[in-house]
């Protein structure tokens, strides 16, 4: 009854808004093709003709900087011409709508949109009301999804760990607000994990999340136990306002990765975060910096990830 | 003036008739079914061969939009809408800028829709001044000027003691009260039922419980104060299943739902679709089924439209940004016509959900089509095919999930008071 609007009818991606739906071999044709770009990331000349000509709007509606940079290095190195706005402090706080704001960059002759957004679906709605020669990138809607995010987390397992056939991950935190949980457990699920765990208390899991394919834990030890890959969240420090918890300090306790619950995963067990990192809160210091730690690759590949991600739907 | 309807098959749920009848209409009553009266010479013959013959619809739930928001509809506007439903009568809660709390804002708006000619309009008016959840309205003044019962609409009334305080005051005069059943606390910021979509698109969600919680409270108060309650727009299972006991133990109370939620479910939301958002949200596919099997036995009394015109910029928003509601009006006969035909229940029985019972939940004399009672008339062709889309309604309102259906039953005639009012 819906279409998947991020296909063209004949599969071809137009719009990178969800994991969700994506198949295994559009997933893995994107981890090929940012392979094949880390060679160039590496060299002295940093620079493909790919997107030569093309105007690529970084929209962000809410602050970021490593993902709108990485997004800007990426569309750099493939020769586009970068426009970064950030819209949370110009028009929308004059009272623009989002998609007048649409209109007015179309007039531009934006080839591709890169949006963030505050609001679940702002990315669809972009993408349903642009024209159809012009793409659109989710770099973070909500809590709904943050797809280059998962690729590039995908990039990095496949990176460390080869495949993902015989791998058990967990999933650590406030997975209710991540669009990052979101879109990890999809791709995970699509790319053939046999054992996803999330570990949360009760009151930072959605309902129903064991629906996506996801075993729950709420304790540490037993959740982590064996695990090769753990993917750490973001808990943003609002979450401590609100009745969800108690304090920082008790979710640390409990929620924070410390080496000593870090020794129940496998010893080749690799530790993730997508950043920016609350140490002491979510995460300590000593296994964000320790020898587990892939956080900072993970920022690397992800500008292969998003130069493959922008040249595949460029070229689409 | 003088009207035979002839060959129609007559529909009228309070008499328990269902026959090819003629119908005899006279000095704006009816006159006689089935027989015709002597020395009868009608002004007009209204052939409804292949027809259903039914009382006018009474709707428990549209908003006109005015007084306050014009830009979204108007009176002109979606009176025609009405009619063009075959709703000959119908409630609108008082959630109007300003809200309707006020003796002169309540004849203002009977006078300019009694100025129209077209449905009746009968407003409810606000429980609490300002719909502010904390002082009661003066409901016997309100009541005089036109009220037929008190409401807060989808206004948050979050203090017991005020809820109880309007019941008993509306109980001393023998008012109803009309409550749908929401906890504010659990609903803030919700915008999707807390369920596997909401989880999975990553929006705000309400619980269920939010219903359950604010409806045991409801009926616990009806118990204690004794006052008549309607309860609005009801979601969910378990708030199907609390109805259904409380009426087992004889507690005075009706309830409705909107004909959107007979139909569809949080699975409709696809990829954000702002049509969807509704008050209350679409719930689970077990909860639709509950409502539908509530709707069967009679624990749910009556459907409504729930009729709220949204202008188009409003929906072209992120999903949680979107103003709620959908347009209705036109839609609540075939959505009515098609649970009956997807569920087989007899016209006889669908039909009495938004004819007769309506009618005695609003305590009107409406909704049937005995001898001496005013001549609204609904006549429609139950084979004809139309799809919903924009150019098809007559509401302002083109805000409606079901946008691409095709759906069977066309309204070819609506009569109120022995007038014609539309005719297709």
């Amino acid at each position: 009854m819906h279409s998947n609007p991020q296909l063209s009818k004949n599969g071809e991606l137009q719009h990178l808004l969800t994991i969700e739906g994506l198949p295994a071999t559009l997933l893995t044709q994107i981890l090929d093709t940012a392979q094949s770009f880390i060679g160039v990331t590496e060299r002295e000349v940093k620079k493909l003709p790919l997107l030569r000509g093309k105007a690529i709007f970084n929209l962000f509606f809410e602050p970021s900087t490593r993902t709108r940079t990485t997004f800007e290095i990426a569309a750099k190195r493939l020769s586009a011409d970068v426009i970064n706005l950030n819209i949370s402090t110009s028009s929308q706080s004059k009272g623009e709508t989002l998609l007048d704001t649409i209109d007015n960059l179309e007039a531009m002759h934006a080839d591709m949109f890169i949006v963030r957004h505050a609001q679940s679906g702002a990315a669809h709605l972009i993408a349903q009301h642009v024209a159809p020669n012009v793409h659109v990138i989710n770099a973070g809607d909500g809590r709904h999804e943050h797809p280059t995010q998962a690729l590039l987390d995908m990039f990095t397992i496949r990176h460390y760990k080869r495949e993902f056939a015989n791998l058990r991950v967990a999933i650590v935190g406030d997975i209710l607000h991540s669009r990052v949980a979101r879109s990890q457990i999809h791709a995970l699920t699509t790319l053939g994990v046999p054992e996803l765990r999330v570990i949360a208390p009760k009151t930072l899991l959605p309902a129903g999340v064991e629906n996506l394919g996801v075993h729950v834990y709420h304790d540490m030890q037993r959740g982590l136990k064996d695990v090769d890959v753990v993917m750490m969240l973001r808990l943003q420090s609002e979450r401590m306002q609100g009745p969800l918890l108690p304090s920082a300090q008790e979710f640390f306790k409990y929620y924070g990765l410390t080496a000593e619950k870090l020794a129940a995963a496998r010893p080749d067990a690799i530790v993730m975060h997508p950043g920016p990192m609350n140490r002491g809160v979510e995460i300590d210091s000593s296994v964000a910096d320790g020898p587990r730690s892939v956080i900072l690759p993970q920022v690397t590949f992800g500008i292969a990830v998003r130069m493959a991600v922008m040249s595949i739907l460029a070229g689409n | 003036m003088k009207i035979h309807i002839k060959n129609g098959r007559i529909i009228d749920p309070k008499n328990g008739t269902d026959a090819v009848q003629d119908l005899f209409i006279a000095a704006g009553k009816v006159l006689s079914v089935g027989r015709i009266p002597d020395a009868f010479h009608p002004n007009r013959v209204i052939d409804a061969s292949n027809r259903v013959v039914c009382p006018g619809l009474i709707d428990l739930s549209a908003r006109l939009r005015e007084p306050g928001f014009e830009y979204k509809a108007t009176l002109e506007s979606e009176m025609q809408a009405a009619v063009a439903g075959g709703i000959t009568s119908l409630a609108c809660p008082p959630d109007t800028d300003p809200p309707l709390d006020e003796p002169g804002l309540v004849e203002m708006l009977k006078h300019r829709a009694r100025s129209l000619n077209q449905a009746r309009v009968y407003p409810l008016g606000a429980l609490t001044q300002g719909l502010n959840g904390k002082r009661i309205t003066e409901m016997a003044e309100l009541h005089d000027a036109g009220c037929i019962a008190f409401s807060q609409a989808n206004a948050p009334l979050s203090d017991t003691n005020v809820l109880m305080c309007a019941m008993q005051y509306a109980a001393t005069f023998g008012y109803t009260v009309w409550l749908r059943p929401q906890d504010v606390h659990l609903a803030q910021g919700g915008v999707a039922h807390d369920g596997e979509v909401a989880t999975r698109l990553g929006l705000p969600a309400i619980p269920s419980c939010a219903e359950t919680i604010a409806l045991s409270a409801i009926l616990l108060l009806a118990k204690e104060t004794g006052a008549r309650i309607h309860l609005c727009r009801l979601s969910t299972a378990e708030g199907v299943e609390m109805v259904r006991q409380a009426k087992s133990r004889g507690l005075a109370i009706t309830c409705d739902i909107a004909a959107t939620h007979v139909h569809l479910s949080e699975m409709d939301l696809g990829f954000f679709d702002t049509n969807c958002n509704l008050i209350p949200p679409l719930r689970s596919l077990r909860d639709r089924d509950a409502l539908r099997a509530g709707l069967k036995d009679g624990t749910i009394d009556a459907l409504c439209s729930d009729h709220a015109p949204v202008d188009d910029d409003a929906k072209l928003l992120p999903f949680a940004e979107a103003e709620s509601g959908a347009t209705g009006l036109e839609l609540l006969l075939p959505l009515t016509l098609k649970w009956a035909a997807e569920t087989k229940i007899p016209l006889l029985q669908a039909l009495d959900k938004i004819t007769h019972t309506p009618a005695k939940i609003l305590g009107i004399n409406a909704g049937e089509l005995t001898p001496g009672h005013a001549a609204d008339v609904c006549i429609f062709d139950p084979q004809r095919h139309w799809k919903i889309e924009p150019n098809a309604l007559k509401s302002q309102g083109k805000n409606t999930p079901f946008l691409g259906l095709e759906v069977q039953g066309r309204v070819s005639f609506t009569l109120v008071e022995g007038h014609v009012v539309y005719e297709s």
